[in-house]
């Protein structure tokens, strides 16, 4: 009888295992940049409603979702920092871009409120090389009259993990600055002369929030969520803007993708009179050939889906949509792009 | 009835599975060091012993040292122990001697709880708490107290190392209490009162039969909160400051090696960076092995001398 009772528990447990393996196929799996995370997951929630798809993405950052695709553990990774070309080309993979946001540096200084400081092109670098130390420095006050600046240090907050963020920022300095070229340059992380560094944008946000006479940079939906007093920054025409999603759109209007090869394309410091200069992308990378096409056309189905019906909780979460000519684009290339092990197209 | 027999066989059985179970740990041990020196090895063969030397940590010219991260593990290590072992030593004396009847149970209670809160908690509570009054209270009185010194100068910001020390003492300093006052529990009761009896004041009794008797006990409880402090991790990364900067003022921001690990593991892109993490690791690993180690040399030494 026991055995019996345990024969029929045996089946009744295989019978249940085997049951999420049937399903397996209507689960695609992501991994990668903490950037787009929210939104992705929104959009995930809203696809799984329409078609039952489930979107397992982990957000473990930029370089682990590049890590993780090269290791071909997910369906397909996510990055903040475009992979050059030829990168693309060595490791068999394309990548296209998916949604757009603003880096915003934030400011804690006594009495002074969002859009209140004015930075300049240089001063934002001379303050992330160490060059300016104090809030009172002729060279911020010079573009700040009327504006009571105390004699504080400045606090410098950065990031302590690798990051997108990072790489998007200091791309940024890189191009304004010939010294931040020269001694620091681009990447996820880089050799910061000066300040402190968080963990993480909330760790960013929590030590520009506790320490007096600090400034730090986070993502756009940070600096809203906590409040954070963000300052105006000089763009390349030369006007001092916002970080408001109107300036993010702007900075990203003038983009040709078109011409963009692999779709790497880096949006800091675009002209236009509007444009908010630390604007950057969030991309997508897949295999050229898919080992199981119907996978990856799972992933396509996705994205396309989000490109279509997902620009409106985009905008909700202080993102910027990717415009509909970019969409096409990108549709055009995974139709000559990706294959399967034939060669035949996968995306029709 | 073969219980002879059978108790023979027991034994040789009971015998084999405890010496595999412990052969197990050894070959952990030793996977564990191999695994860690082989995923070094690039970064080994680059930079050579330069590695422990050199203050550089740049992940776009892929140039890495360990020193600054050394130093500030140490450090902030010291830091704690300074701070926790006389407050625990003599919160262990109190608990175990000094306390009426009625507060021992509970506070005994009280700060084994302590040693159970996971450090992500004191890790946060301290950036939220701690760093603010630090920043706004302790860290001005220090320096305009204390300026002279090179340790309290810069601007207080109420983030790094001391405050990094701080948390860590807070945390080891349950462990290494709860320790040191079972130990304080365990001198036998006519040794004392021996001494009491000799018309040794409370002070007398304590130092001269109770931290003698114990100091083996002690000095273990203490190397044990050691060890936490040297391998802490979230609780250090929050506060510490995460800068590769050496400076002689403790308001000044650092790294430690675990809390570059925690922060960077996750985006290293290219090998050597990997590597170089990797080789931090097996730094910590030797730090802590020749730590414990002369401890346990220490140890056997002191035991000659007295105690149990």
């Amino acid at each position: 009888m026991k055995k019996m009772i345990f024969a029929a528990a045996m089946i009744a447990a295989s019978a249940m295992s085997t049951a999420p393996l049937a399903q397996a196929a209507a689960t695609i799996t992501g991994a990668g940049a903490t950037f787009p995370y929210p939104v992705y997951s929104q959009w995930a929630h809203d696809y799984n409603k329409e078609t039952g798809v489930k979107l397992n993405y982990q957000s473990i950052g930029s370089g682990g979702g590049i890590k993780q695709i090269k290791a071909k553990t997910v369906d397909f990774g996510a990055s903040d920092a475009p992979l050059k070309a030829a990168e693309l080309d060595k490791f068999g993979l394309m990548q296209f871009p998916m949604i757009m946001g603003g880096v915003v540096p934030v400011v804690h200084i006594k009495g002074i409120k969002a859009g209140q400081l004015k930075l300049s092109a240089s001063n934002l670098a001379d303050i992330y090389l160490g060059k300016i130390t104090k809030w009172n420095d002729a060279r911020i006050t010079a573009n700040n009259k009327g504006l009571r600046l105390p004699a504080q240090d400045i606090t410098v907050v950065h990031r302590s993990d690798g990051s997108g963020t990072t790489w998007i920022f200091t791309n940024y300095l890189t191009k304004i600055s010939a010294d931040w070229a020269k001694t620091l340059g681009n990447a996820k992380a880089v050799a910061w002369p000066v300040g402190l560094g968080g963990k993480g944008n909330e760790g960013v946000a929590a030590f520009v929030r506790k320490v007096n006479g600090s400034i730090g940079y986070v993502e756009y939906a940070y600096a809203l969520q906590n409040h954070m007093a963000s300052i105006l920054l000089q763009n390349l025409n030369g006007t001092y803007v916002a970080p408001t999603s109107a300036n993010f759109q702007a900075a990203a209007a003038g983009a040709d993708w078109s011409h963009a090869k692999g779709y790497y394309m880096v949006l800091t410091n675009q002209p236009g009179a509007t444009s908010w200069p630390i604007t950057g992308a969030s991309f997508i990378l897949l295999y050229k050939t898919q080992a199981k096409p119907a996978q990856a056309k799972e992933v396509l189905k996705f994205y396309n889906w989000s490109y279509k019906n997902g620009a409106k909780a985009a905008e909700k979460l202080d993102y910027v949509p990717m415009p509909a000519a970019v969409a096409d684009m990108v549709r055009a290339t995974w139709k000559s792009v990706l294959k399967d092990k034939n060669g035949h197209a996968i995306w029709k | 009835m073969k219980t002879a027999h059978n108790k023979k066989w027991g034994d040789v059985i009971f015998r084999g599975i405890t010496l595999a179970f412990a052969l197990g740990i050894l070959a952990l041990f030793a996977a564990i060091v191999g695994n860690l020196w082989h995923e070094s090895l690039p970064s080994i063969h680059k930079f050579g012993f330069s590695f422990l030397t050199s203050d550089a940590w740049n992940p776009v010219k892929d140039d890495f040292g360990a020193y600054i991260a050394i130093v500030g593990t140490l450090v902030s290590t010291l830091l704690a122990m300074l701070i926790a072992v006389p407050i625990s030593i003599g919160v262990a004396l109190f608990l175990a001697e000094l306390a009426p009847e009625w507060m021992k149970a509970p506070f005994g209670t009280a700060i084994e709880l302590l040693a159970a809160i996971p450090s992500i908690v004191y890790g946060m509570w301290r950036l939220f708490v701690l760093a603010p009054l630090m920043s706004d209270h302790v860290q001005p009185w220090l320096a305009e107290h204390f300026g002279f010194l090179p340790f309290f100068t810069g601007p207080a910001m109420g983030i790094g190392m001391l405050t990094a020390g701080l948390v860590l003492a807070l945390m080891i300093l349950p462990f290494i209490a709860s320790v040191t006052r079972d130990v304080f529990l365990m001198v036998p009761q006519n040794l004392k009162e021996a001494a009491y009896g000799m018309g040794c004041t409370t002070w007398e009794v304590v130092r001269d039969i109770m931290i003698p008797y114990g100091k083996k006990g002690i000095a273990g409880a203490v190397f044990l909160g050691m060890g936490r402090a040297l391998g802490e991790t979230m609780a250090i990364t929050f506060v510490i400051g995460n800068a590769y900067h050496l400076s002689w003022s403790l308001f000044a921001p650092g790294t430690s090696i675990a809390s570059a690990l925690a922060n960077e593991f996750t985006e290293a892109d290219s090998d050597i960076y990997l590597s170089s993490l990797v080789e931090l690791g097996l730094v910590l690993f030797l730090i802590t092995f020749i730590v414990l180690g002369i401890a346990q040399l220490w140890l056997k030494r002191g035991n000659q001398g007295g105690g149990r």
